[in-house]
C-alpha cells in the first residue's frame, strides 16, 4: 500500500514536469549531441554528413583568421561592454535609491531603452545616429573631435555595438536597486557615527552587501553578452563589417552556418563557445569566494 | 543651510538631464519619422521637424515587399499570442511540479533545468535548425511556437520563486478536502500566482515581438514575414532612401512594447528585480 502511493506520487510528480523533460531531451540534449557528432563532420544539409575527424577544429584554431578575429571582437564587446554596463548600472541604481518621490517615475524612464533594446527598430536607430551626418557625428564636430568615419573603421564600429548595449543598462539597474533597498539605513548611520565617508562607505558597506546581486549580474550579462547576434546583424547588414569589426561570434557562426552551409563548422564553434562560456563561469565562482560576500556567514 | 535648499532641486535636475540624455535617440526617431526623408540627415541635429510630415506613416503603412505593413503586424501577433499561451500553461505546470510536488529526482530535473538557463542557444541552433527541416517544418512558424509548450526555463525559475512564497498549509487544507493534485494547481495555485504569469506573459510578448532570428531562420516567403523582418526589409531597400517611412514603421513596431510597458510597469519591475534576489 505505502509502495503503491509513493509510487503514484513519483509519478504525479513526473507528469507535472513532463513537458521539461520532452523538451529539453528534443530540443536541447539530443540537438546537443547531434551538434557534437556534426562538428567532427563536413555537412552542408544537403548531401550526408562527411565524418573529417577534428578538420574543423584545426582548421578554426591554426587556418581562420576570421575565427580569431570574431574571438577577439567578442572578448573586447564582452569585456569592456559588460563591466561599462554594470559600474552604469550601479551608478544609476544608487543616484536613484533615495526617499525621493520621482524615483518611480525616473526608474521607469532609464529601464525603457532596455525594454525596446533588442527590437530591430532600435538596431536601425543606433545605425542612423552613427552614420556620417548623424547626430552623434554633429555633436562631436561640434566639440571638436571628429566626424569619425563609424562605418569605415572596425574600431569606432565596434565601439558604436558597445555603446548600444551600455545604453541597456536597465533590467541589472533594477536588480541593483532591490538590492539596495535591502541594506538597512542602520549600517550607514553606524559608519557615519564612526567617521566613515561616502567613498568608504561604499567599499565597506554597499559594495560587500551587494556583491552577491554583482556576481548574478555579471555572468547572466556575460552570457547574454557573448550571444549578441541582432544588433551586429542590423548595424552591419548581416555583412559583420567593416572589415570584420563588427563580426561578433554569434554572428560569424551564424554566416557559416547560414549563408556558407558550413554546419559542421558552425557546429564546432558552437561548442568552443559552449567551453569558453563554461570555463568563464566557473572561473567567476570560483573567484567569487574572494570577492562575493554572504550575510549568512557572518563576516567577510 | 543654504545647501539643504539647492540640494533636491540639483539632484532632480542631474537625474531629469541624465534620463533625457538616455531617451534621446528615441525621441530623435519618434521625431525624425515626421520629417522629410531627404532632411533627415541633413537636420540630424535638430530635434523637432520644420515641417511635419505624416505622410511617413502612411507610405509606411503601405508596406514593403508588396504587403501592407498590417500583414507583418497579423504574422507577428499569431507568433506572439500562440507562444505565450504556450509558454505560460507549460511554465506553471512545470513549476508547480517543481515547488509544491515532492518526488525522486526532483532536484536533479530543477537543476537541468538551471543549467539549461544559462545555456548558450547558439549550441542548439544548428542542429534545431536541421531537425526541424527534416520535419518539414521550414517555412512555418512550428519551430518559432512548438518549444514554448515546453516550458521556458526562466519563467519556471520565476513561477518556482513565487509559488514557494505561497504557504504551504493552503496545500494540505485542500488535500484533506478531497482536492487531487491537478486541483490544486488549478483552482488553488494558479489564481494565487497571477502576478507572476502575468509577468512571463509579458516578457514572452517582448521577446517574440522583437525575436529577429527566428524568423530569419525559418521564414521565408514574405506572407509570412513578421514585424522584425519587414523593418529589416526596410533597411535593405535603403536605396530608395525612403528613410521616413522605415523610422515611421520602427516607431510604430515599438508602440505596442512601450503601450505594455506602461500598462504592466509595475509588474515587469517587481518580476524583473525580484529574479535575480532569491535562489
Amino acid at each position: 500500500m505505502r509502495q503503491y502511493s509513493s509510487l503514484r506520487r513519483n509519478l504525479t510528480g513526473y507528469a507535472f514536469i513532463s513537458p521539461f523533460i520532452i523538451g529539453f531531451l528534443g530540443f536541447t540534449l539530443i540537438p546537443m549531441f547531434v551538434s557534437l557528432y556534426m562538428s567532427f563532420t563536413s555537412y552542408n544539409l544537403f548531401t550526408s554528413p562527411r565524418w573529417i575527424g577534428l578538420d574543423n577544429y584545426t582548421k578554426m584554431f591554426f587556418d581562420d583568421p576570421k575565427y580569431w578575429n570574431s574571438v577577439k571582437v567578442t572578448f573586447l564587446y564582452v569585456f569592456i561592454g559588460v563591466p561599462l554596463r554594470l559600474i552604469f548600472a550601479l551608478f544609476v541604481a544608487m543616484v536613484l535609491n533615495t526617499g525621493s518621490r520621482m524615483i518611480g517615475t525616473y526608474r521607469t524612464l532609464y529601464y525603457l531603452p532596455s525594454i525596446i533594446g533588442g527590437s530591430v527598430a532600435v538596431s536601425i536607430m543606433w545605425r542612423n545616429l552613427f552614420s556620417n551626418e548623424g547626430v552623434i557625428n554633429s555633436a562631436l564636430t561640434a566639440i571638436g573631435i571628429g566626424p569619425i568615419s563609424w562605418f569605415g573603421d572596425p574600431n569606432a564600429s565596434l565601439v558604436m555595438l558597445i555603446s548600444l548595449s551600455v545604453w541597456q543598462f536597465g533590467s541589472s539597474m533594477l536588480i541593483f536597486l532591490a538590492g539596495l533597498k535591502n541594506i538597512s539605513p542602520e549600517m550607514y548611520e553606524a559608519a557615519g557615527v564612526d567617521g566613515a565617508n561616502p567613498v568608504r562607505k561604499f567599499f565597506s558597506i554597499t559594495l560587500p552587501l551587494l556583491s552577491p546581486i554583482v556576481l548574478f549580474n555579471m555572468i547572466m550579462q556575460t552570457i547574454g553578452a557573448f550571444m549578441t547576434f541582432v544588433p551586429a546583424y542590423i548595424i552591419s547588414k548581416g555583412e559583420g563589417g567593416p572589415m570584420d569589426g563588427t563580426m561578433l561570434y554569434s554572428l560569424y557562426l551564424f554566416r557559416q552556418a547560414f549563408m556558407f552551409n558550413n554546419m559542421g563548422y558552425a557546429s564546432a564553434m558552437a561548442w568552443i563557445m559552449l567551453i569558453m562560456i563554461g570555463m568563464l563561469t566557473v572561473a567567476v565562482f570560483l573567484t567569487s569566494k574572494y570577492w562575493v560576500f554572504y550575510e549568512s556567514e557572518g563576516g567577510k | 543651510m543654504v545647501w539643504r535648499n539647492v540640494k533636491w532641486p540639483i539632484y532632480h535636475l542631474f537625474v531629469a538631464a541624465l534620463a533625457l540624455l538616455m531617451l534621446y535617440p528615441v525621441l530623435w526617431m519618434l521625431f525624425s519619422s515626421f520629417k522629410e526623408s531627404r532632411t533627415i540627415f541633413v537636420t540630424a541635429d535638430s530635434l523637432f521637424p520644420t515641417k511635419w510630415i505624416w505622410s511617413n506613416y502612411v507610405d509606411g503603412w503601405k508596406g514593403t515587399a508588396g504587403r501592407p505593413f498590417m500583414d507583418y503586424i497579423t504574422n507577428s501577433l499569431v507568433i506572439v499570442v500562440i507562444s505565450t499561451i504556450g509558454a505560460v500553461i507549460s511554465s506553471s505546470l512545470i513549476a508547480f511540479g517543481f515547488a509544491r510536488l515532492s518526488f525522486k529526482g526532483r532536484s536533479f530535473w530543477f537543476s537541468i533545468m538551471m543549467l539549461t538557463l544559462m545555456l548558450p542557444h547558439d549550441v542548439v541552433l544548428v542542429p534545431q535548425y536541421i531537425i526541424f527541416t527534416k520535419l518539414g517544418w521550414l517555412n512555418t512558424i512550428l519551430p518559432i511556437v512548438v518549444p514554448t509548450f515546453f516550458g521556458m526555463p526562466f519563467f519556471i525559475f520565476l513561477m518556482v520563486q513565487f509559488i514557494r512564497t505561497i504557504p504551504k498549509e493552503l496545500d494540505e487544507a485542500a488535500t484533506i478536502d478531497g482536492c487531487n493534485k491537478f486541483r490544486l494547481y488549478i483552482q488553488i495555485i494558479m489564481p494565487l500566482i497571477k502576478s507572476s504569469l502575468a509577468t512571463a506573459a509579458i516578457f514572452s510578448f517582448y521577446w517574440r515581438w522583437e525575436d529577429l532570428l527566428g524568423p530569419v531562420l525559418y521564414l521565408n516567403s514574405p506572407e509570412k514575414y513578421t514585424v522584425s523582418m519587414a523593418l529589416k526589409m526596410f533597411l535593405d531597400s535603403e536605396s530608395a532612401s525612403n528613410w521616413g517611412a522605415m523610422f515611421a514603421m520602427s516607431i510604430v513596431s515599438l508602440v505596442p512594447v512601450v503601450a505594455v510597458f506602461f500598462i504592466f510597469q509595475k509588474q515587469i519591475v517587481q518580476g524583473m528585480s525580484t529574479s535575480g534576489l532569491k535562489g
